[in-house]
C-alpha cells in the first residue's frame, strides 16, 4: 500500500437501505461514518453525534437486527444492510409509546442522549417485552445521558414494559 | 473508524469484509474438541448459546465487551489485530493456547498464541497477512474470567484474569490483562499449583493455597502506572483475581 495513493477525494457512490427505503449516496468521502452520512447526506439528523468513538450510544441505530454505534460503521461497508434509524420509528412523526413514556416520566431534559435510548429502548423490547430491572440496564449500558441520573429513563420504559403487557 | 473520526486517518485503498460471510462463521469439531471462530463473528453471539457452552470463559469475556452496541461490531479479530494488553478476548486465548490461523499473500499458517502478541499493539502479523480465524480447545473443567474496571460496563480493563482447569490433564493455567507489554501467562505460578496439590476432579483446596497462588501470580504481572490505575494496584488486583477465580474452580 503506497501512502502516495492516499484517498482525499470524494467521488463515491453506493446505495444504503434506510428505514425501508433504498438511499443513493453520492459524492462522498470513502471515510465517512454511517453516521455521517446519515445526517449530512440522507436528512436523518435524528442519529447524534457526540463522542465519535462509540462509548455514549447516542448514534444508535438498528442494522440488521442489531443495535449498533453509527459512527464506528464506513458508510461505504453498509451496502446491502438494513438500517434502522429513530426516524424510522414512526414515519408519520408521531409519538412511539416509548417517547410518550420518556415525556411521562421525566426522563428527557436536554434532549440530546434520548434518540439514541429510544432506539435502544424499542429494540430491548422486541427482544424482551418483559424485561428485569437489570436486563433493562444491561441493555442500556451503551447509552449514557449526562442528564437525568437514569432513574426516570428506567421508569420509563417500565412502564412501556407495562402497558404492552396490559398491566398499567 | 475511531481514527478516522477522531484523529483524521488518511484512507487509501479500503477493502469491507462484512459481506464475506467465511468469516463470520464458527465450528466445532467434537472428534478433536476444538472451535474455530471466524474473524468476523461478533461477540454478541459468543455471549450465550453454543459457544458458551463450550468455552465458558470466552462467553464470560464476551459479556464484559463495552456495551451491546460494541458487542454487536467487536470481534476477536479486531482484538488480535489491535493487541492491546487490555483486550478482552484475549487472556481467554492465551489461558487456552489458541492457534491463530492466518491468511496472506503466500497463503495460510498458523501462528501459536505465544508467538502472535509480541508488545503493546503488536502482532507477529505480516504485510499484507490478516486474521482468518482462532482455534481453541474444548476441555472438561472450569473455567472463568474476571474484569477489573471503573465501572460495570463501557471499561477498558484495569485489571483482568482467565482461568481455566483441565480436569482431565490436572492442570490449571492463568493469563493476566492490562498488568504488562503483553497478556501474560504466569507459567510459574501454574507449575508451582500443579506441583502442590493435585489438580484433578474431587482435589479440595486450602485457603493457604488458594492465597500464595495468589501471590506467586502477583509476582509475574509487570503492571505500570498509567491514568487509569497504579502498578500497585493493579499487582494487588491480579492477585485477588486469581484467587477468587481458583476458589471458584474449585466450588
Amino acid at each position: 500500500m503506497s501512502t502516495s495513493d492516499t484517498n482525499t477525494s470524494a467521488n463515491e457512490m453506493y446505495t444504503l437501505r434506510v428505514n425501508g427505503r433504498d438511499c443513493d449516496v453520492q459524492d462522498a468521502w470513502i471515510g465517512e461514518s454511517l453516521l455521517y452520512v446519515l445526517r449530512e447526506r440522507l436528512g436523518l439528523p435524528g442519529s447524534k453525534g457526540a463522542c465519535e468513538q462509540g462509548e455514549c450510544g447516542s448514534c444508535t441505530v438498528i442494522m440488521d437486527g442489531s443495535a449498533v454505534c453509527s459512527c464506528l460503521v464506513l458508510a461505504a461497508s453498509a451496502t446491502g444492510s438494513d438500517i434502522h434509524t429513530v426516524e424510522g420509528l414512526s414515519p408519520d412523526g408521531s409519538l412511539t409509546d416509548v417517547q410518550s413514556a420518556f415525556l411521562e416520566a421525566g426522563g428527557v431534559q436536554c434532549g440530546f442522549c434520548t434518540p439514541g435510548f429510544i432506539v435502544a429502548v424499542h429494540h430491548l423490547l422486541e427482544e424482551i417485552p418483559d424485561p428485569s430491572e437489570e436486563a433493562i440496564r444491561e441493555a442500556l449500558s451503551g447509552n449514557i445521558c449526562r442528564c437525568t441520573g437514569y432513574g426516570r429513563i428506567l421508569e420509563a420504559v417500565q412502564i412501556v414494559a407495562a402497558q404492552r403487557r396490559g398491566t398499567v | 473508524m475511531v481514527e478516522v473520526n477522531l484523529h483524521g486517518r488518511a484512507l487509501s485503498t479500503v477493502i469491507s469484509l462484512r459481506q464475506v460471510t467465511e468469516l463470520r462463521e464458527w465450528q466445532y469439531r467434537p472428534t478433536i474438541s476444538r472451535l474455530t471462530i471466524g474473524a468476523g463473528v461478533p461477540y454478541a453471539q459468543m455471549e450465550s448459546g453454543e459457544i458458551a457452552r463450550l468455552v465458558p470463559a470466552l462467553s464470560q469475556a464476551a459479556r464484559t465487551v463495552g456495551s451491546p452496541q460494541i458487542r454487536a461490531a467487536g470481534t476477536l479479530g479486531g482484538n488480535l489485530g489491535t493487541c492491546s494488553p487490555a483486550g478482552d478476548g484475549l487472556p481467554v486465548l492465551a489461558a487456552l493456547d489458541a492457534i491463530i490461523h492466518v491468511i496472506g499473500p503466500d497463503g495460510a499458517r498458523d501462528i501459536e498464541w505465544a508467538d502472535f502478541m509480541v508488545g503493546v499493539k503488536k502482532n507477529s502479523l505480516l504485510p499484507g497477512e490478516f486474521v482468518h480465524s482462532v482455534s481453541l480447545p474444548v476441555l472438561e473443567g472450569w473455567q472463568g474470567y474476571a474484569k477489573v474496571g471503573t465501572r460495570n460496563a463501557m471499561v477498558i480493563a484495569t485489571a483482568s484474569a482467565c482461568l481455566v482447569r483441565d480436569s482431565d490433564e490436572g492442570l490449571v493455567t492463568v493469563a493476566l490483562g492490562a498488568v504488562g507489554p503483553t497478556v501474560i501467562r504466569c507459567r510459574q505460578a501454574e507449575k508451582w499449583l500443579a506441583s502442590t496439590i493435585d489438580l484433578r476432579h474431587g482435589a479440595a483446596l486450602d485457603a493457604d493455597i488458594a492465597n500464595e497462588f495468589g501471590r506467586r501470580v502477583r509476582l509475574e504481572a509487570l503492571p505500570i502506572d498509567d491514568h487509569r490505575s497504579t502498578a500497585e494496584y493493579r499487582r494487588h488486583a491480579v492477585g485477588v483475581l486469581a484467587t477468587r477465580l481458583l476458589v471458584r474452580s474449585f466450588a
